[in-house]
């Protein structure tokens, strides 16, 4: 199927539309305070709290008997809240550190989830099918519903980051110093922290339960990467995560078996690797490039200061020495390479098995060792070379 | 022997297997890694039986299964150590790019009721009398031979390297100063969970993995601050929850995995309120315990610098003490009597004077 009818399918073909258009809205959510998260060191929250939702799932429906996405989304909210709350209070009051609290709420509220789901299989029969629809996502499920559902709280959630947009910065950046200010900090945690959980409740329907982690992380940690400006970081983030909802839905309607939630998670990610490696600035690629180039240059230098020094001991800076001689002097680098290099720039010039350097290459160890001694270092190669 | 037996021996081997490398993540604060582990896990069986063509229950699998826990560590540390991510980020985006992989790989190319997601996360302790495996001819369910050997393995390793193991946990530098190689210890642990998640996962799914590792661990973590005495508690929690969880599964007809999951939130949970020391109702009572006794000092020294003062009389009459000390009158009664009965004062018609005992605690207040 070429681009083109792929696109046009997001206008004609009403299913994908909502698919896509709500994954869309879910990642652009879950873009937006994955920032916060990830600036916070909260990253494996979304995976906590998303688990934390199940109980809630399965007590709505016990209790009121319906499976209205409104519905499951109060229930999934209250526990994953509750969830969240917990966590804050374990690691606050207790010596148990976050990371064991994140893991008992997970574990322990999914585990209860699951007790509840079995009685209600027992108990209600083949009433709960769609409940455990929530434990791996129903993104292809997605109808116009789920979609206003969805764009209602995305909505709130991008009105309440908005008007809390400088508590929420400094709680993201230095929460002492928000609080030396009079910030009312433990509220703002909670009703970030509350923004948190309504954004994973939303997505966690889309993805599910074990990839919402990724959700949260993915597209913030791609942002991170491009810019040191938490406005512009939230809207790029923002954008990755629309654009990997988008495109995940359109790709996994390509073929059956392409789980939309793997895929979309799978694009989020794609683009966090991406970035990682090639944004400018905090890109991996340029520091390894930064790296050989200035081990390149140092080995330059070396090999240039050896033949030198080796050289004057002959009173004459452009003396001959093989290339044994010098590889002998200098274990640690390829001598050969960088003798080549530095024949192309003509700093050395060689002359049957023997290289010397150029007059001009005799200027620039000059000019080295002059910078060398003003700064108070010796060479390290003197005692060396000279032996 | 009955089924009920054999699924609370399974659940209390697997408990205890769970619980040995956990106190370690719990100490080292990397209980989060479990989690990342016991989900690639389908990742190394789903590729384990597409790349070798093997039997969907073929042992094999366990092995490709604990490298890709392996891989999983392996790629979260690469993460890090750009500089970019920090080690929960790192998590969060290595776990869910493997399972996706593993999802879409089952949806693709595996038409086999064997492998599938929901197991993975649900498991099937249930089934657990009905496998069975007859080795060196003892007949005995296929879980208490595989979970029994983990356990085996897994105290095996803690025996031989305890020594290791405590040092880098608590204190790398000093482990790294004596020659124990922190990497080489931590990549064992690792490979312990690993294993441990891929035994375990197959019987009790990997949330209950996850809650047998971490919650256990952090119970005893309230209790003690021994190692030897956290790793026997964290065992000892782990089997209770696992019995404890069978029996609730067993008698509102509710699923296995799920309700030992959830005792060891209620054992945690417990431990959390009343534990002697660190639980949140002693801490309290000990916070009032202390603003008692501090009241107590703070009314014997008030006392002690106006006796034999002009104002001693005013000074010394209970109705005053409320607001020369802004007290709630409650609370000054409650001081008052328990000053009384510690004799440190004595009621003379509405006015208070201070016994011996009562200026001895007043200096002793002062000079501290």
């Amino acid at each position: 199927m070429d681009l083109l009818k792929l696109f046009s399918l997001l206008f004609t073909d009403y299913t994908v539309r909502n698919v896509a258009l709500g994954s869309a809205i879910v990642g652009a959510v879950s873009g937006t305070i994955g920032s916060f998260a990830l600036l916070r060191k909260q990253s494996l929250m979304g995976d906590a709290m998303s688990h934390a939702a199940l109980p809630g799932i399965a007590l709505v429906f016990i209790i009121t008997g319906l499976k209205t996405p409104v519905a499951l989304f109060l229930g999934a909210f209250g526990a994953a809240w509750l969830g969240a709350i917990l966590i804050i209070v374990i690691t606050r009051y207790t010596r148990v550190k976050e990371d064991s609290s994140l893991g008992i709420v997970l574990a322990v509220f999914f585990g209860f989830g699951l007790v509840l789901l079995s009685w209600i299989q027992r108990n209600r029969g083949a009433n709960q099918a769609g409940l455990d629809k929530f434990l791996f996502g129903r993104a292809a499920a997605i109808v116009e519903a789920d979609v206003i559902v969805m764009a209602v709280i995305a909505t709130i959630t991008i009105i309440l980051v908005a008007l809390f947009w400088k508590e929420f910065k400094l709680l993201a950046f230095d929460v002492d110093f928000a609080a030396s200010l009079g910030f009312p900090v433990r509220v703002l945690d909670v009703l970030l922290t509350t923004l948190i959980v309504m954004g994973i409740v939303v997505g966690l329907q889309v993805v599910g339960v074990v990839l919402m982690a990724a959700l949260i992380v993915a597209p913030a940690a791609a942002a991170r990467q491009w810019t040191d400006r938490l406005s512009t970081m939230v809207v790029i983030s923002a954008g990755f995560g629309a654009f990997s909802g988008a495109v995940g839905a359109l790709l996994s309607s390509l073929a059956r078996g392409l789980s939309t939630g793997p895929i979309i998670v799978l694009t989020a990610s794609a683009i966090a690797i991406f970035s990682l490696f090639f944004a400018p600035n905090r890109g991996l690629i340029w520091d390894w490039l930064r790296q050989r180039s200035n081990r390149n240059r140092l080995a330059q230098d070396r090999v240039m200061e050896a033949l030198y020094i080796m050289a004057s001991n002959h009173g004459d800076p452009t003396h001959p020495h093989g290339l044994e001689n010098l590889a002998a002097v200098l274990p640690h680098y390829n001598v050969k390479a960088t003798l080549e290099k530095l024949g192309e720039r003509g700093l050395v010039s060689m002359r049957g098995k023997y290289w010397s350097l150029t007059d001009q290459g005799v200027q620039i160890v000059e000019e080295l060792q002059n910078d060398t001694h003003a700064a108070g270092e010796g060479s390290m190669l003197e005692g060396k070379a000279s032996t | 022997m009955s089924n009920a037996f054999w699924i609370q021996l399974v659940g209390a081997i697997v408990a205890i297997a769970c619980a040995l490398p956990g106190v370690f993540l719990v100490l080292r604060r990397s209980a989060m890694i479990s989690d990342a582990i016991s989900h690639t896990v389908l990742f190394g069986i789903v590729v384990g039986f597409l790349v070798l063509d093997v039997d969907p229950t073929s042992p094999i699998l366990i092995l490709t299964a604990a490298l890709s826990g392996l891989l999983t560590v392996w790629l979260i540390e690469l993460l890090q150590n750009t500089k970019r991510l920090n080690s929960d980020a790192a998590i969060g985006l290595v776990f869910p790019i493997l399972f996706s992989i593993a999802v879409i790989l089952i949806n693709t190319q595996i038409r086999n009721a064997h492998v599938d997601e929901d197991a993975v996360l649900l498991g099937h302790l249930i089934f657990a009398p009905v496998n069975r495996l007859v080795l060196l001819g003892i007949n005995l369910p296929e879980g208490v031979w595989v979970m029994g050997g983990i356990l085996l393995i897994n105290l095996t390793f803690l025996v031989l390297f305890y020594k290791e193991l405590k040092i880098t946990t608590f204190d790398p530098g000093l482990a790294a100063a004596l020659g124990i190689s922190p990497a080489l210890v931590h990549y064992s642990l690792m490979g312990m969970v690993s294993v441990t998640a891929v035994g375990a996962f197959d019987h009790v799914g990997a949330i209950l993995v996850v809650a047998l590792m971490v919650a256990p661990p952090a119970t005893a973590y309230l209790l003690t601050n021994k190692l030897e005495r956290m790793l026997v508690l964290s065992a000892l929690f782990g089997a209770a929850s696992a019995v404890a969880g069978y029996w609730v599964s067993n008698i509102f007809s509710v699923n296995v995995a799920g309700a030992m999951a959830s005792m060891t939130g209620v054992f945690f949970i417990l431990v959390l309120v009343f534990a002697p020391e660190r639980g949140l109702l002693a801490q309290r009572l000990e916070t009032a315990e202390r603003r008692k006794r501090f009241a107590v000092e703070m009314l014997v020294v008030h006392l002690m610098a106006h006796e034999g003062q002009p104002d001693e009389l005013e000074e010394s009459s209970i109705s005053h003490l409320s607001e020369q000390l802004r007290w709630q009158p409650e609370f000054a009664q409650q001081v008052v009597r328990r000053a009384n009965r510690g004799n440190y004062i004595n009621r003379q018609n509405g006015h208070l004077e201070l016994t011996d005992n009562g200026r001895q605690l007043a200096q002793d207040a002062m000079r501290r």
